[in-house]
């Protein structure tokens, strides 16, 4: 036992705690649920504290025969760079369950208890290392976030529901049989059938068969992502999902994509991947300045985050694209990044929503007058998306900049546009709402945040800072497994597979 | 190289006083808020003096802060290098910076926004400084990309007015522009190096480095740099977000938009002076783009009516001469024209704002005239600051300016040095344009507001007499040979500049020459805007008449506004909607609905089997169990 089991299933053990609290007792079920959400938490803060940052291999290994007949296990292991999405993760639920009974004012059990196992489902996704574990952790993952936006959600929340859980499973069945196919390579291969990634990794398969494979994972990880053209999904499950739904889903349902890229398509196809960096690159810069143009046309406060969650997920596709391990590294802080920023922009839209009940920029302006607290923390929160230095979106931009420019110059150079392109659309934003003349008498009398609203944000603008002036713990957790994800992967690459067999 | 790591509070200390007021501002008095505020900025001034005494004694000092950024391969560290360049900065920065906040707490008593004006403006101060002080290019650029932040947030200070808040967007996104082409020199420069030794962004290194870069590399590097510079230090074509910028409230044009931030990027240039001079050609551009702006500034300035307008313009124009002087490789004479100029220009902005003060809010300088008895304190020091913007011999803008001129002569050629000097004529017209219309003649003001004018209180007065005698007496930083003078400020920044190979000494019949024609100029240039504009604003009339249609190209800024507007700011409007209407929701996204209507298209057939009746599903089973008894059959028959 390493405490990575405990890590996946506390949060689901913690939904049934919840939902044995008596139905009406709203506060008692909220207390709970944050209760219970700071046992991953500490697990995750404990894992870190434990883990080698020297060694880049798997570390806190749990594993135990599941289907021995398919070599199936249940094995669960992490690495510098899952570890870093576990902390995000489970710093990310607390505060999206304290802001819970904000914004949802009707079965508001079901909702904490749906969260608590979506957070279940994402800690297994993230510290699997079998396949078939993935597999199912991946696809559970889309049960509670179907039921988020559906019961929870907006108007449109049916249409949003089926079609996010539809356009994502049309991506995951090709990888169910790219899996399938992997296992049984193993087995002709070696003779026995294996699910288990440090296996599979060992295994050199032709480049025909890598680039079906890599298609088959492109298209899952393409729409998780959302890569462009597969993102149009993303704005409707935003503007319909509730505001924890919003977060969790900007803040680390996205990164399962990039992180399946890092995890699986690049190191099990590496000759593919190295093949197709070029394209996967291309649609990475095409989605950062099409996320920005897009959502610079947006009126509602929502679908402008959701375009802008394209825009810097392209970033990190480009930094993954680079395949160098500065780009790469800034990749994965790039993801951390994004899900502070955006989560916290998300978590802000909710606040401005139960105050002024409109998500259309125009309704607003004038607000800082009545809410300078809002407003200041907003203004953080903003300048960290466009990538301010000092805070933590430039971290990862740069690297990833200087990563890209080596190997592939036009593209950091467009990327750059889309910079500018952020400001340009954030600081529209941010001015529409908080600044200028208050139109409309209700919005003269804004209460500024309460003591909880504070509670729930002011620990991510701490680490929005934090992150930003002094990255190195971060930087260090990741920067030997990310090496040694890519030795592998040039390794490959470098000296082109000899058909199967080692 | 000594290390020192006191230093570092020069930048904290300021930060300090930020995070103080942005946390527990509506908690303090305003008095103290204010005092606490110029107090930090004085610390850093204090600590500016011991660096600046320990550097003369020991050489350049070193604050090695912290490992910001270490990855495989590239390592940033917050290193802080004061070295006799980043001295003369830090001691305008502190200095000036300490006498506009002091000035400020008595311009902005009586606002709303006092404790966080205080807050932005020692944040200000910290982001400066941590600019003049990096030792590594990309600290400098966390400096570069604050400063642009507190300038946004300064010009936009009255956000209730969406006219200002727009001043202030229209600042962060056109510079963004520049700090893009800023982030893209820099990494070709950190790809470039790859080739001869350790590539790093440290700045000794790059210096170091530049001579033995590929001159494709250093070419490309020194203009994106410039590019980042135009942006900064509003240069054509960036230089649009300026004249905006006065929607602030004055003292941020003083400190930000005259004196400190929009110098930050002659600064750099001269940091970079190595690379600089490893790439003649961008030298060149530098200069051309220098006289450009220069003379389309000054032209410009003659023909505006707000007196911050005028102002702004002005400096834009006088950035375009240091400009030029960095582009002959003049690198010390460019310094000290930023240094006489952060005075004087200082002063005019206080002095422009104890006059907007006294006038309640007015800007326009054809309804002032006449403050001068009313107003002596303002009006002695904004005629002194005129005089040594002007060029008058003795005062601190001749010596700069002559410095320029000189190098402009004997490095670009007659042409350049002509073009140049038509620039400081133009200056010595519409500045003395401006203070006559503002403080002689007859008042044109309503006779309420005239009666009410005071002189400003001591707190906004005593900047103006100190910053006075700067303007009057900085030239004495370098007074030429010629005169007798030890050229001090050439000879302590010489160590830490390149040298340009084209530095040709000028005999001193030429040196006194080209001066005896810059001081004709300014004074014909002085007493034609005097005989046009001491009747009032009628002049203008005049002069329009004289010249056509060239003057109001001028009095419309060249257009050059809504050129961007029709080409720039339109277009990308126009994409964004059309993207999102036409390709988004009508292509993709019905694309996407395509297929999943296809889906269910081809399901349909399986769906109508399913029809609810009970008949039908009776009907089936035993159609169904038919079929598998005559298999079964089959397969026993078989």
């Amino acid at each position: 036992m390493t405490g990575l089991g405990v890590l996946v299933f506390s949060p689901a053990v913690g939904a049934l705690l919840v939902a044995a609290v008596p139905p009406l007792a709203r506060d008692a079920m909220r207390r709970t649920a944050v209760a219970v959400s700071l046992v991953p938490f500490a697990v995750a803060l404990a894992l870190w504290s434990r883990f080698d940052p020297g060694e880049g291999g798997f570390q806190m290994i749990e594993r135990v025969a599941w289907i021995p007949r398919f070599g199936v296990s249940y094995f669960l292991g992490i690495d510098g760079i899952s570890l870093l999405l576990i902390l995000l993760t489970t710093f990310l639920v607390p505060l999206v369950l304290v802001a819970a009974g904000d914004s949802v004012r009707s079965r508001l059990k079901g909702y904490l208890v749906a969260l608590l196992l979506l957070e279940t489902t994402m800690l297994g996704t993230l510290a699997a290392l079998d396949l078939v574990l993935f597999y199912v952790f991946w696809e559970l993952m889309l049960i509670p976030m179907f039921l988020i936006i559906g019961v929870w959600g907006g108007q449109r929340r049916v249409y949003a529901a089926v079609k996010f859980i539809l356009y994502t499973l049309a991506g995951s069945l090709p990888m169910l049989a790219a899996l399938i196919w992997l296992g049984v390579e193993h087995s002709e291969a070696v003779g026995t059938m294996s699910f288990a990634l440090p296996d599979l990794y060992a295994l050199r398969l032709a480049p025909g068969v890598q680039l079906w494979l890599f298609a088959a994972f492109f298209l899952a990880f393409a729409i998780k992502v959302p890569m462009w053209p597969f993102h149009t999904w993303l704005p409707d499950a935003h503007v319909e999902a509730p505001t924890g739904g919003s977060v969790i889903l900007a803040g680390v349902l996205l990164k399962m994509g990039t992180y399946g890229f890092l995890r699986l398509a690049w190191p099990l196809c590496p000759e593919a991947a190295t093949g197709m960096a070029g394209l996967v690159a291309l649609l990475a810069v095409i989605g950062i300045v099409y996320g920005a143009l897009v959502a610079m046309a947006q009126p509602d406060l929502k679908k402008l985050v959701a375009y802008s969650s394209v825009s810097h997920l392209g970033f990190v596709m480009l930094g993954l694209a680079s395949m160098e391990v500065v780009g790469v590294q800034g990749a994965v802080y790039q993801m951390l990044s994004h899900g502070l920023s955006t989560g916290a922009l998300f978590m802000i839209v909710g606040m401005l929503y139960e105050r002024c009940h409109t998500r259309r920029i125009e309704d607003f302006g004038g607000l800082w007058q009545q809410a300078p607290m809002l407003g200041s923390l907003f203004l953080v929160v903003t300048l960290a998306s466009i990538g301010l230095p000092g805070l933590n979106g430039f971290v990862g931009e740069f690297l990833i900049l200087v990563g890209t420019f080596k190997v592939l110059p036009v593209a950091a150079g467009v990327a750059l546009a889309g910079i500018v392109l952020g400001a340009a659309y954030m600081l529209r934003m941010y001015q529409r709402v908080m600044f200028g003349p208050v139109t409309r008498p209700e919005n003269a009398r804004v209460a500024d945040l309460t003591r909880r609203e504070l509670g729930v944000l002011v620990p991510v603008v701490l680490l929005i800072i934090i992150m930003g002036i002094y990255p190195r713990p971060f930087l260090r957790t990741m920067e030997a497994s990310v090496e040694r994800s890519l030795a592998g992967v040039k390794a490959a690459a470098v000296s082109p597979g000899q058909g199967q067999g080692r | 190289m000594v290390e020192a790591s006191y230093l570092r509070w020069i930048v904290l200390l300021p930060l300090a006083g930020f995070l103080l007021f942005a946390v527990r501002g509506d908690y303090l008095r305003k008095r103290s808020i204010s005092r606490l505020a110029c107090l930090t900025v004085l610390g850093s001034f204090a600590l500016s003096v011991r660096a600046l005494s320990d550097l003369v004694v020991a050489g350049t000092l070193v604050d090695q802060v912290y490992t910001w950024i270490a990855v495989p391969g590239l390592t940033i560290d917050i290193v802080l290098v004061f070295d006799r360049l980043a001295a003369v900065m830090c001691m305008v920065v502190t200095g000036v910076g300490f006498l506009i906040h002091v000035y400020s707490t008595g311009y902005m008593t009586h606002d709303r926004g006092h404790a966080r004006y205080f807050a932005y403006l020692n944040l200000f101060m910290s982001a400066m400084l941590l600019l003049v002080l990096a030792g590594d290019l990309v600290v400098m650029f966390i400096g570069w990309e604050g400063v642009g932040l507190c300038s946004y947030l300064l010009i936009g200070f009255w956000y209730g007015d969406s006219a200002k808040a727009d001043a202030g967007r229209k600042a962060f996104i056109v510079n963004r522009v520049g700090d893009a082409a800023f982030i893209l020199g820099a990494l070709v420069l950190y790809v470039g190096m790859a080739g001869s030794g350790t590539p790093s962004f440290r700045l000794d290194t790059i210096n170091a480095a530049a001579p033995f870069l590929p001159p494709a590399v250093a070419l490309a590097a020194a203009l994106l740099l410039f590019s980042g510079a135009t942006g900064k230090s509003a240069q054509l074509p960036l230089f649009v977000w300026l004249p905006d910028a006065m929607a602030g409230p004055t003292p941020v044009s003083a400190l930000i938009h005259a004196a400190t931030m929009v110098t930050a990027g002659v600064y750099m240039i001269a940091r970079l002076s190595a690379l600089y001079v490893a790439a003649p050609a961008a030298m060149t551009v530098i200069a051309v783009v220098g006289v450009a702006t220069a003379l389309m500034a000054a032209t410009i300035a003659c023909t505006q009516n707000d007196i911050k307008k005028v102002l702004a313009y002005s400096t834009i124009s006088q950035l375009g001469f240091m400009f030029m002087a960095l582009g002959v490789g003049a690198f010390s004479a460019a310094i000290f024209h930023l240094v006489t100029h952060a005075f004087f220009k200082a002063l005019l902005f206080l002095g422009a704002g104890s006059v907007i003060h006294a006038l309640d809010e007015e800007q326009d300088i054809a309804r002032m005239g006449g403050l001068a008895r009313a107003m002596p304190v303002t009006t002695v020091t904004f005629v002194v600051a005129t005089a040594a913007i002007a060029g008058l011999p003795g005062l601190s803008g001749f010596f700069s300016k002559d410095a320029i001129l000189a190098a402009l002569f004997s490095s670009g050629g007659r042409l350049v040095w002509g073009l140049g000097l038509i620039g400081a004529v133009l200056t010595a017209f519409y500045m003395t344009r401006l203070t006559v219309l503002v403080f002689f003649g007859e008042s044109r003001s309503p006779t309420e507001t005239f009666d009410g004018v005071e002189e400003s209180p001591p707190t906004m007065s005593i900047p103006l007499i100190v910053l006075a005698l700067l303007a009057a007496a900085g030239g004495y930083l370098g007074v030429p040979a010629l005169f007798g003078g030890n050229e001090g400020i050439f000879h302590f920044l010489a160590p830490v500049l390149a040298v340009g190979e084209h530095a040709v000494h000028l005999s001193r019949s030429t040196e006194s020459g080209l001066m005896g024609a810059s001081v004709v100029g300014a004074l014909v240039a002085i007493y034609a805007a005097w005989r046009l504009y001491a009747g009032g604003p009628g002049g203008d009339l005049r002069l329009s008449r004289r010249l056509g249609a060239g003057y109001r190209a001028a009095a419309a800024a060249y257009s050059i506004d809504s050129l961007y507007d029709r080409f720039v700011a339109l277009p990308v409007v126009r994409a964004a909607e059309g993207l999102w209407l036409r390709v988004d929701v009508g292509a993709i996204d019905r694309l996407v609905g395509a297929v999943a209507t296809l889906a269910l298209g081809a399901a349909e057939p399986a769906r109508r089997l399913a029809t609810g009746r009970f008949r039908d599903y009776a009907l089936a089973v035993l159609a169904g169990s038919a079929l598998l008894a005559l298999a079964v059959w089959k397969g026993v028959a078989s």
